[in-house]
């Protein structure tokens, strides 16, 4: 029996997972998909926000707000990237401008930092700011981390402390219970006394197997982004947004911890939140659009676009209550942007104002830190070396894009919850984000994967079990 | 730090010929760094024939090819280093590498030759629409996987682009017994030689579709279909004219890319068109004593032609630290209609021996047309010909005593009588 069963190991699963690992509970955590971090977290814009944003009095401006503050400390701690990079929001009209100094007084009242900029000021900072911005406000707290590095890292050290992950493993049938509630999975059966659906783009279909009063339903939004190469010099050193209007955050210009930009999204309501696919006209619009803020784009560097997929509801706020019908069902659900920037705060909320009434939380005495990982790239040549002298693994790259040695790979498979796909490997040490696309080191890590778990090559996978990638042995 | 007269990033087909015909020329010093377990490069993985016809007057395959280099670069005693991985370049020429034998390394090169060959253009740079879902390779990596590794990536295929990887693939794995769908071509010509659309897909009836694009990729895990449809004169699919091929591998072979981070960080100069580092006749960079040859330099259509560039720029670098080479700026090579790049960009007469080889590619196909040649904007030359089309390299040999009277520019153009 599970005192705390999580549906969903996306960011919200992941901190809620580690921050209960520090309790003396015992919690489950359990997604369909073959690793921590793959969809939502997957692919998002990487940000976090300053909480200048959301409408007022909604959970999304306090816990956004909140969150931001949350963060620095928690990658610190974890040994993952944050980068508080700043960020504009760039007006290009008479019109756009009003927006913008509605803004301001929204993120002063917030008692956010936030202050104007004249044009020349804003050009000083980001030489490649458009021609056509009129006006630009400044929001120094404004910061971006590697989403998935962050949800992983908080997935290993809570499974590092006793939290069970069960992946690959779809939620099918939820039974209300004397005790609690039995959970019949792909897999097998379960028992735990709370739940805490965290399912992202599947939360209403989670709620939807217990109840029959589900209050409320995700209507599912897309955005489409590019990827550039990095380039040698940075296109932007902030986030720069346009000025938001009532489609969202509107086409952004982001660095990355890794010194690529992302451009995007668009954002498009579509019927399930499966419908992933990339389509031309989103990407032509992305393309459009992304002129407005920011110039001298060189999409010849393009190495990749994707898309995500957003859990918006009905309500239009984060959800974040016991279910009404069903007690101990505890809904986290409609985390859209600013989910990746509130999911500390989001975690600590629900602790805090539901858990904690309803569940005994002693901390635990003993608790252990993750081992960071060990990053080639941020060592001086003398580490380097050492590291060599005793495991030559750490002498040979295998992928050459993003300079990432064999040794690295092999211990992202290796550690808790480590690696078992391609994409997992992708994820974690990044062979295959580079410009090539993984065109060299791929069948290098194919290799790694099926010598250490000990599997043939035609068993690795790219990601879930369906997603087979060689199909016969032609060697004799 | 250790020195040497001569490092060489890169042992594949041109790093191997520069460093023995650097050696010949003189140069004892040399220094060659590959990153694959052993020297040849791609040409490991061409298992078919068709290499060595202008350098050996016979057909070899990759391997074979490869071979006739290596035994000669051990006969010489050339020193080399595999498993080793360049990971800085700097323009006072200090290269760092790293191997699992060594660990991180530093050495101090007089010349520096880059050899490091291209990549292949991949689905993201070109965006394609779609799902994002296993079964989805360049040709080249499929072709690793087959023909190195021993493992068929698929049963059902489809190619994008008509490159010449992707259609010696499409030969390749239907003797492997998989069924190859059609290939689509964005352009409304081939990319490929000929002799490999007549070897590789009209010898099996497989359907080349030109002016044809992919609107479409289905599949969550493993690709199971896509859509392709006829793209207009601005290269815009056409509504209307989609078709949907049943499908479990998509390949690419839509371009390659000159492999250049490492040129970039030493602030070597790159072509707009080439991406390549922009070179006088010497193959010399922009930062002197830094020199580059082969695919890294500029795409090329078949092996040979890099052997051969490799060794202009090994003797090059030979009599650069010898000082037989003068440092002057000489004139500039352009094209003008109809020609997408000329190369050498640059040319300083006193370092040309007897003749200048200048590589240019057309933009477009042309049948019964003409080279112009003109020295500083004068016609100076006419040359007839036959039959033109990008993906072949054209070659126009001028003799030194042509063009030492040019002054600031010689161009050459595409056109019809």
């Amino acid at each position: 029996m599970y005192d705390i069963l999580i549906v969903g190991a996306g960011i919200v699963g992941c901190f809620l997972a580690h921050d209960l690992s520090k309790k003396e509970l015992k919690v489950a955590v359990f997604d369909r998909e073959a690793d921590v971090a793959n969809k939502a977290t997957m692919a998002n814009s990487a940000i976090i926000h300053s909480g200048h944003d959301p409408l007022d009095n909604t959970l999304k401006a306090k816990l956004n707000v909140r969150g931001n503050e949350m963060y620095e400390s928690i990658c610190k701690d974890l040994g993952v990237s944050f980068k508080r990079t700043s960020a504009f929001v760039a007006a290009t009209s008479m019109e756009e401008e009003d927006t913008l100094d509605m803004l301001y007084q929204q993120t002063k009242n917030r008692n956010i930092p936030v202050m104007y900029l004249t044009k020349e000021e804003a050009i000083k900072k980001e030489p490649n700011l458009s021609d056509h911005v009129t006006k630009v406000i400044e929001l120094p707290t404004t910061g971006i981390v590697y989403p998935w590095e962050v949800a992983i890292a908080l997935a290993e050290e809570a499974s590092e402390n006793n939290v069970d992950f069960y992946l690959n493993e779809q939620v099918e049938k939820i039974k209300k219970t004397q005790k609690g509630f039995e959970v019949i999975t792909s897999k097998g059966n379960y028992e735990a006394k709370i739940i805490i659906n965290a399912a992202g783009v599947c939360s209403d279909k989670i709620y939807g197997k217990v109840s029959s009063k589900v209050d409320f339903e995700i209507t599912p939004r897309k955005g489409e982004y590019f990827v550039l190469d990095k380039l040698k010099k940075p296109l932007v050193s902030r986030v720069i947004y346009p000025v938001p209007s009532s489609a969202g955050k509107g086409v952004l210009v982001v660095p990355t911890t890794h010194g690529n930009v992302l451009l995007g999204p668009n954002s498009e309501m579509v019927d399930s939140g499966e419908l992933n696919n990339n389509t031309k006209d989103s990407l032509d619009y992305v393309k459009k659009e992304i002129h407005k803020t920011v110039k001298n784009i060189p999409m010849d560097k393009v190495i990749h676009s994707f898309a995500g997929v957003r859990p918006t509801s009905t309500r239009h706020d984060f959800i974040i209550e016991e279910a009404k019908d069903v007690t101990d069902f505890i809904n986290v659900a409609g985390i859209e942007s600013p989910g990746l920037a509130s999911a500390p705060a989001i975690s600590e909320y629900v602790i805090n104002e539901i858990l904690s009434k309803k569940i005994r939380m002693n901390e635990k005495n003993m608790y252990t830190k993750r081992r960071p990982n060990i990053k080639l790239k941020e060592m001086t040549e003398e580490e380097k070396n050492e590291l060599v002298k005793k495991n030559p693994a750490f002498g040979k790259i295998v992928c050459r894009c993003e300079q990432i040695t064999e040794g690295e790979i092999i211990d992202a498979i290796r550690r808790p919850l480590g690696a078992t796909t391609v994409k997992g490997i992708k994820k974690r040490v990044r062979p295959g984000m580079g410009r090539c696309q993984g065109g060299f080191c791929e069948p290098l890590v194919v290799d790694i994967l099926a010598r250490e778990r000990k599997i043939s090559p035609l068993e690795v996978r790219l990601d879930g079990d369906n997603s087979v990638m060689l199909m016969e042995e032609t060697k004799e | 730090m250790k020195e040497y007269e001569i490092v060489i990033i890169g042992g594949g087909s041109a790093g191997l010929a520069s460093a023995i015909e650097a050696y010949k020329n003189g140069c004892k010093s040399i220094l060659i760094l590959e990153r694959d377990k052993e020297l040849g490069g791609i040409l490991l993985q061409c298992i078919h024939n068709g290499f060595g016809l202008h350098m050996f007057s016979e057909e070899l395959s990759g391997p074979a090819y490869a071979e006739r280099y290596i035994e000669q670069l051990k006969e010489l005693g050339i020193e080399y280093k595999v498993n080793s991985m360049v990971i800085h370049l700097s323009k006072d020429k200090i290269i760092q590498y790293v191997n699992p034998t060594e660990g991180y390394v530093s050495v101090k090169a007089k010349a520096v030759i880059l050899a490091m060959g291209c990549r292949e253009r991949t689905r993201g740079a070109i965006a394609i629409p779609g799902y994002r879902p296993s079964g989805i390779w360049t040709a080249g990596t499929a072709q690793r996987y087959l023909n190195m590794e021993g493992y068929l990536v698929g049963k059902r295929v489809f190619i994008l682009g008509s490159g010449d990887i992707g259609l010696i693939m499409a030969r390749r794995m239907t003797l492997e017994g998989a069924k190859v769908c059609g290939v689509a071509e964005l352009m409304p010509y081939s990319n490929g030689l000929p002799r490999n659309i007549k070897q590789c897909l009209e010898d099996f009836d497989i359907p080349l579709y030109l002016s044809h694009t992919i609107t479409n990729i289905k599949g969550k895990d493993r690709i199971n279909s896509l859509v392709i449809a006829q793209v207009d004169d601005k290269l815009c699919p056409i509504k209307g004219t989609e078709k949907e091929f049943e499908v479990d591998t998509l390949l690419l072979s839509v371009g390659l890319i000159p492999e250049n981070g490492l040129s970039e960080e030493a602030d070597i100069l790159l072509h707009e068109k080439t991406k390549g580092a922009i070179v006088n006749e010497s193959y010399e960079t922009s930062v002197e004593g830094i020199f580059a040859c082969g695919n890294v330099l500029h795409v090329h259509d078949l092996v040979d032609y890099v052997s051969s560039e490799g060794m202009k720029a090994g003797r090059a670098a030979a009599k650069y630290m010898k000082g037989e080479l003068t440092q002057k700026e000489g004139f500039q090579t352009e094209g003008k209609d109809g020609i997408g790049y000329v190369l050498p960009h640059k040319v300083n007469v006193d370092n040309v021996e007897d003749k200048i080889e200048c590589m240019f590619r057309v933009t477009g196909i042309y049948k019964k047309a003409v080279i112009r040649v003109y020295k500083d904007g004068n016609l100076f030359k006419t040359i007839k010909k036959q039959h033109m089309a990008p993906a072949e390299m054209e070659k126009l040999i001028l003799k030194k005593e042509e063009i030492e009277d040019i002054k600031s520019v010689l161009s050459i153009e595409a056109g019809y009588e």
